[in-house]
């Protein structure tokens, strides 16, 4: 566990210095994530102009939602983006053979190999939306309350890193196909909103089959003081069996792998 | 009673086999979209029935054409893909279950893939590998001087990897490669693409890897001069079949029954004057070149420098490139 530790220190500080040759970027990620937040927010405010609500929920709900769907973007872009976009082009060039030969979980290495800080200013400004807008919709957090959204917060995020894991992986089978976590990236932008927001049959497609809802509207349901048990039961389930999941198909890809000819 | 210390081989293969599946597909696109109806597979037998052991510190070359099986057996020796059959064990491991303790032991380099980061320079890649060989930071810091030495590396480390030559890329490959001191090496065209020079400077760190610190190297290359300077025993495989195992020289006596014997001659010759002495290579002037079976060298070299006004005469093994060459030019090995 240790040497876990240590490795992701210096995988990180080598990303960090790789990345910071390129100070420009931070500016233009702020400017980027927050130009993009203020558009969501005009989006979503046309849906509460007069006077309607969206699936039920408040003008300050829906904004949790938005927050939280803001901070997973920030995190995408930090640590899904970077690492797991590589594991095609791994699975291409045969460098992955480098990653499988290293006394190392290879999981572990293609996950957390890249630490991007472009997305830093997303994360800020979501955690930031979050807060202000539970405290206008007059949250009032309990410990319990606290407790239960930290936890539906990564149970969120081990759902997101569980879907996009195995989509990446699965270009060991199909090395050229197109980059289908970007498919991904653009199912997930339904997030966005709460999930009660869509017709019944998206709203089941976003809940049992891409689990859309575990991501942002169950979190922001427990922030805001109102989940049920069952919801958090089953985000906790749905969200251990995702990372079983991810680890299970990784070692059954593995064996699929011969790695590029040479 | 005083018995001998028992070698164990290190790396220990055994009617080791891999086929691959592929689609067979006709070129087009017309052949693609038949190939999309109808699904056509047909198994290619990439290596069979290979067996071989090498002992610790051997350094052994691995011969045969592009496509011979050589990466694959390779790739099964280091773990990387599973046997389709035979069975294989390298440092008393079983590779493909890539346990720790193997994967800390070996390394496999591959002149035409890299593992540094491209926009770091090498040191950052070390200090990465380190943490994940699980190397205390002194410790690496000893091992990159001692290894940066024998390479003749130096500010080199320091820059950008982008901005290096290939040589110098391929020193500092080698020895993020070596960093946590495998004692097997498994090496594919390490001198890939490198000019005469560093390709010597490789060799010579090679050898001296090998020495100091006792470890077995499996080389691959399309170099002779790399397999001639460094390894006295060779793997020759052929069609995914071995072919030869045994020192270089053997292979050479096998392959190549003749000798090779330059003349010089006093005055030019034509060539029905050299008919009853051996095989006429070359005749450019007063130069000559002939082919003369082993067997039968010291008596015609007799009659030649009795027979004729010869100037200058050298007797030598036909160069090893042609020899192979040759071989794999002529397909069929008997």
């Amino acid at each position: 566990m240790g040497r876990y530790l240590t490795t992701l220190r210096v995988f990180w500080i080598a990303s960090l210095t790789a990345e910071l040759e390129y100070q420009a970027n931070f500016l233009i990620e702020l400017v980027a994530t927050a130009g993009n937040l203020v558009g969501s927010i005009f989006v979503l405010s046309l849906f509460y102009g007069r006077g309607q609500s969206l699936g039920g929920w408040s003008w300050e709900g829906a904004l949790v939602v938005l927050g939280i769907y803001t901070l997973l973007e920030g995190i995408t872009s930090t640590l899904l983006q970077p690492n797991l976009s590589t594991i095609v082009a791994h699975v291409r060039t045969g460098s992955l053979d480098f990653v499988l030969l290293k006394p190392i979980d290879s999981q572990f290495w293609l996950s957390a190999r890249t630490f991007s800080p472009w997305g830093l200013p997303g994360i800020a400004l979501g955690a930031g939306l979050i807060g202000y807008a539970a405290w206008k919709a007059g949250a009032t957090p309990t410990p319990l309350t606290l407790l239960g959204a930290a936890l539906m917060l990564v149970a969120s995020l081990m759902i997101l890193y569980s879907l996009w894991f195995v989509l990446a992986a699965s270009s060991i089978w199909f090395v050229k196909i197109w980059n289908a976590t970007e498919v991904l990236r653009s199912v997930l932008v339904a997030g966005r909103f709460p999930v009660s927001a869509f017709p019944a049959g998206l709203r089941a497609f976003f809940t049992f089959i891409v689990p859309v809802a575990f991501l942002t509207t169950v979190p922001a349901e427990a922030i805001l003081g109102r989940a049920s048990g069952p919801w958090l039961l089953a985000g906790g389930a749905v969200a251990i069996a995702s990372v079983v999941l991810s680890r299970w198909f990784w070692t059954f890809a593995l064996r699929f792998y011969t790695s590029a000819s040479s | 009673m005083r018995s001998e210390p028992v070698r164990m081989a290190i790396v220990r293969a055994q009617g080791l086999g891999k086929t691959y599946r592929v689609a067979d597909k006709q070129p087009g696109l017309a052949g693609t979209l038949r190939h999309f109806v109808n699904r056509r597979e047909r198994l290619i037998a990439a290596v069979q029935e290979v067996s071989f052991s090498i002992e610790p510190g051997e350094f052994v070359g691995f011969l045969g054409a592009n496509g011979a099986g050589k990466t694959t057996t390779l790739k099964m020796l280091t773990g990387l893909i599973h046997p389709t059959s035979g069975t294989v064990e390298v440092a008393g491991h079983q590779p493909q279950r890539r346990e720790a303790d193997f994967l800390g032991q070996i390394t496999l380099v591959m002149g035409q893939k890299q593992q540094l980061i491209w926009d770091l320079p090498p040191l950052d890649s070390l200090r990465v590998n380190a943490a994940v060989y699980g190397i205390p930071p002194a410790e690496s810091r000893r091992r990159i001087a001692e290894l940066a030495e024998m390479l003749e590396l130096g500010d080199e480390l320091r820059r950008p990897v982008r901005k290096l030559s290939l040589g110098q890329r391929m020193k500092a490959e080698l020895l993020a490669a070596l960093l946590h001191r495998p004692s097997v090496l498994f090496l594919d065209e390490p001198t890939l693409g490198l000019d005469v020079n560093a390709q010597a400077r490789v060799r010579s760190f090679l050898a001296d890897y090998n020495r100091r610190f006792g470890a077995t190297v499996l080389l691959t290359s399309h170099y002779m001069a790399d397999i001639t300077a460094l390894c006295p025993r060779v793997l020759l495989i052929h069609e995914g079949r071995l072919f030869y195992d045994g020192s270089l020289e053997t292979l050479t006596q096998r392959l190549a029954p003749c000798r090779e014997v330059r003349l010089e001659l006093h005055a030019p010759l034509g060539a029905e004057a050299f008919a009853s002495y051996g095989e006429v290579e070359t005749i450019e002037g007063r130069e000559v070149r002939l082919l003369i079976p082993r067997e039968r060298l010291t008596e015609q070299v007799g009659r030649l420098l009795a027979d004729l006004a010869v100037v200058d005469l050298s007797v030598s093994d036909p160069p090893i490139e042609d020899i192979i060459g040759r071989l794999f030019h002529q397909g069929a090995l008997a």
